[in-house]
């Protein structure tokens, strides 16, 4: 499935209402990690059904950013039915992402 | 283009091993120190391959030192501070200045100064960073302290200063070791606690005195191998970097080898592993050269 791009519109349409759970990854382009974080999620979004995968750029939504308390990145935020249900700080590789959805 | 195909942080023997490896294919190689490291205190050396009588650490070091010279490698002494990464290759952030690389070789061992401040790890990523450069963005018209004493704390202030509302270094019960720009407060005690439950909200020191902060930003000693890692973008394990078994890391050109990998901490695993490191990196810079990069 492809990776959604969330902006402050579509947020609480695509990652708050969702049915499935939903993967978000915090970054921004000047982030070195992030670079690196980015094509796993990619990966991922490919291979993992039944969860839905997004990227924030925190450049361009601060204020969801800041309303979830992310600072630093990348981040990577699990949500289920609205809330956060599971979360991560820095890089994470294939199996980390994978240990925090529980796939 | 990069100005040297491989660069090597460290001058240890994972890394002089690799710069030999390099350089005797004919890549153009730096090799960056700072010190001697962990075997400057290694006054004799038995367990190594062909020592008839122990050697001491600092002699078995300037003897490769010279040995990689004469094959042709570039040797300087320098402080890495960050490295970032793009399409064409790194860019290498040192006090004396930046270097450009196609490769890069992580070999400046361990360290274990992670600070024993009580609330520290709880807040990593939530008011506690490792990265200035990569977090100040967070930090707009906030107020920070960086915690460290030397060179590297100073650097990731000046990335911090022109974003935060307000910095200042804290020491730890240490002595500032290097000059601080004009202004930027220091504070000497030691410290006690990071506060904050969900966010880092101050720090406690240990007189009973606390501080009002929304981030702490760890700059202790120099940036290690670890520090490095993180700022680039590769996978560690705690203080390990994570390497495949060629020594390299998830970022496409980026090796790692010695003590920064963890495993057995010895002077011949070093020396293989920058060995496994430097045949890797030769395979790499003659992809990347034949591709036009």
């Amino acid at each position: 499935m492809a990776v959604i791009k969330i902006t402050e519109k579509n947020f609480e349409a695509e990652v708050l209402k969702s049915e499935v759970p939903v993967l978000v990854d915090f970054w921004a382009e000047w982030c070195g990690p992030c670079q690196m974080q980015g094509p796993v999620i990619d990966e991922l979004s490919e291979e993992v059904s039944g969860v839905k995968f997004a990227k924030l750029n925190v450049d361009e939504c601060m204020s969801l950013a800041q309303k979830y308390r992310v600072a630093s990145i990348p981040t990577l935020l699990v949500f289920k039915d609205g809330k956060v249900a599971a979360s991560s700080v820095g890089l994470q590789p294939k199996e980390g992402v994978r240990k925090l959805l529980g796939v | 283009m990069a100005a040297y195909d491989v660069v090597i942080v460290g001058n240890g023997p994972a890394g002089l091993s690799a710069a030999l490896y390099t350089s005797r294919a004919n890549l153009s190689t730096l090799v960056i120190g700072k010190d001697q490291g962990a075997l400057a205190k290694a006054e004799r050396i038995e367990n190594y391959f062909g020592m008839a009588e122990p050697v001491s650490g600092c002699e078995l070091v300037e003897n490769t030192k010279v040995q990689a010279r004469n094959l042709g490698a570039e040797l300087v002494t320098d402080e890495i501070f960050h490295i970032s990464w793009n399409s064409k290759g790194f860019v290498l952030e040192g006090r004396e200045g930046n270097y450009e690389a196609l490769s890069v070789l992580l070999a400046t061992g361990s360290s274990r100064k992670k600070a024993d401040v009580k609330g520290l790890t709880e807040l990593e990523g939530h008011g506690v960073s490792y990265c200035a450069v990569c977090d100040a963005f967070f930090y707009r018209g906030r107020k920070v302290g960086v915690l460290g004493n030397g060179e590297y704390a100073v650097h990731e202030l000046l990335q911090l200063l022109p974003v935060a509302g307000s910095a200042a270094l804290l020491t730890n019960g240490h002595q500032m070791e290097t000059d601080v720009p004009e202004g930027v407060p220091v504070i000497e005690k030691k410290l006690l606690s990071v506060e904050g439950e969900e966010l880092v909200t101050g720090v406690t020191f240990e007189d009973g005195s606390s501080m009002e902060l929304d981030g702490l930003f760890v700059a202790l000693g120099s940036a290690g191998s670890a520090d490095l890692a993180l700022k680039v973008g590769a996978v560690t394990d705690g203080r390990n970097i994570r390497t495949d078994e060629q020594m390299a890391t998830n970022v496409p050109g980026l090796y790692a080898a010695g003590d920064c990998t963890g495993g057995l901490l010895q002077i011949s695993t070093a020396v293989g592993e920058g060995a496994k490191a430097a045949m890797s990196m030769i395979k790499f810079v003659r992809q990347q050269k034949k591709a036009g990069v």
